[in-house]
């Protein structure tokens, strides 16, 4: 019988990118550049919520985004014609989410010393992006009211990790079984802290709450 | 299907492993993966056998997982659980202030080295 020698690793595969990504939000803390990393199912809204977002912004802040997607550029063309504001897109050549090695690459596409705020569009998923830190300041998500407000209980990690729960769409819940309330106390079963602010990114009702969250966030970052 | 990724960070480690012990051939790589980890074990499986192969170190190479059974953590009434059949309301008092002690684990435990 063959003997087998056996070597110990006894290390988490995430263990090298969480390094990479506490090193990413150093090195943006010193340059003063806020990047925060957006996430949800495809269809919640996320491109049309840019949209309005940076519409509001622009002219008080110098915001770049970065769009990851596994293949085409649909996203970042509609941000640079619909916001007139720089936008690169990434592709993840069929991985389902980023990690921090890729979001230091696109990063070197930008001109980072130019800017305040980074805005990262994660790729349309809930369960692979919130594995992968991606070394983002802070992480949101939008949960769009035809997913249904029980999301957070089917999706706890991502929850979990976000600091900001944007949900959208809410011009349509009279339509579906949303309770919004219920929603605010899943959410904060999973995590405590996070900020929930409803919004309708198609009529811009909320927005201004939401932008002032982004401010706010990048004055303390400063 | 992240799965593609965590291969990719799991050859990266463990060929890190090898160099450092002068390895040249590794003939399985054991897995430590929580019950409620996101990885699905089989298309990790799929995975790892395409990607395993493309490299000498690993041609060949097994992939041995352990499944580590999910425990969730009752703050209520200070018990613990079986996470998959109860979810996150504790089944012995009903109270939903509960933490996942393990079971989202997703760590290379060892490799193994036939010697001939």
């Amino acid at each position: 019988m063959d003997e087998v020698k056996v070597i110990e690793i006894k290390k988490s595969v995430f263990e090298d990118n969480d390094k990479d990504a506490a090193n990413l939000r150093t090195d943006l803390k010193k340059r003063g550049v806020y990047l925060l990393n957006l996430m949800s199912s495809p269809g919640s809204g996320k491109t049309t919520t840019l949209v309005q977002l940076i519409n509001r912004l622009k002219d008080k802040i110098r915001i770049a985004v970065m769009e990851a997607d596994i293949d085409s550029d649909v996203d970042a063309v509609k941000i640079k014609e619909q916001t007139g504001i720089e936008s690169i897109q990434l592709h993840t050549g069929g991985m389902c989410h980023l990690d921090a090695e890729m979001t230091r690459q696109g990063l070197d596409n930008i001109p980072l010393n130019n800017l305040d705020l980074v805005i990262l569009e994660n790729v349309g998923n809930l369960v692979c992006p919130a594995e992968f830190d991606t070394g983002a300041c802070r992480n949101a998500m939008i949960l769009s009211v035809p997913e249904g407000h029980d999301k957070p209980l089917k999706y706890p990690l991502m929850f979990s990790v976000c600091d900001l729960v944007i949900v959208n769409k809410i011009d349509v819940m009279p339509y579906f079984d949303f309770d919004l309330e219920k929603c605010k106390e899943y959410v904060h079963m999973r995590n405590p802290k996070a900020e929930v602010i409803p919004i309708c990114a198609k009529t811009g009702e909320g927005v201004e709450k939401l932008a002032d969250w982004i401010l706010k966030e990048i004055k303390n970052w400063k | 299907m992240h799965e593609l990724g965590i291969v990719f960070y799991i050859i990266r480690d463990v060929k890190e492993a090898a160099e450092h012990n002068g390895v040249q051939h590794i003939d399985a790589v054991v897995m430590d993966i929580g019950e409620v980890s996101t990885i699905v074990p089989e298309y990790l499986q799929d995975v790892w056998r395409w990607a395993a192969d493309r490299e000498d170190l690993l041609k060949g190479a097994e992939l041995k997982i352990n499944i580590i059974p999910a425990v969730t953590w009752c703050d209520s009434c200070k018990s613990e659980y079986a996470t998959v059949a109860h979810g996150i309301k504790c089944p012995n008092c009903g109270s939903d202030k509960t933490w996942l002690l393990r079971g989202n684990e997703v760590e290379i435990k060892e490799i193994e080295i036939k010697n001939n």
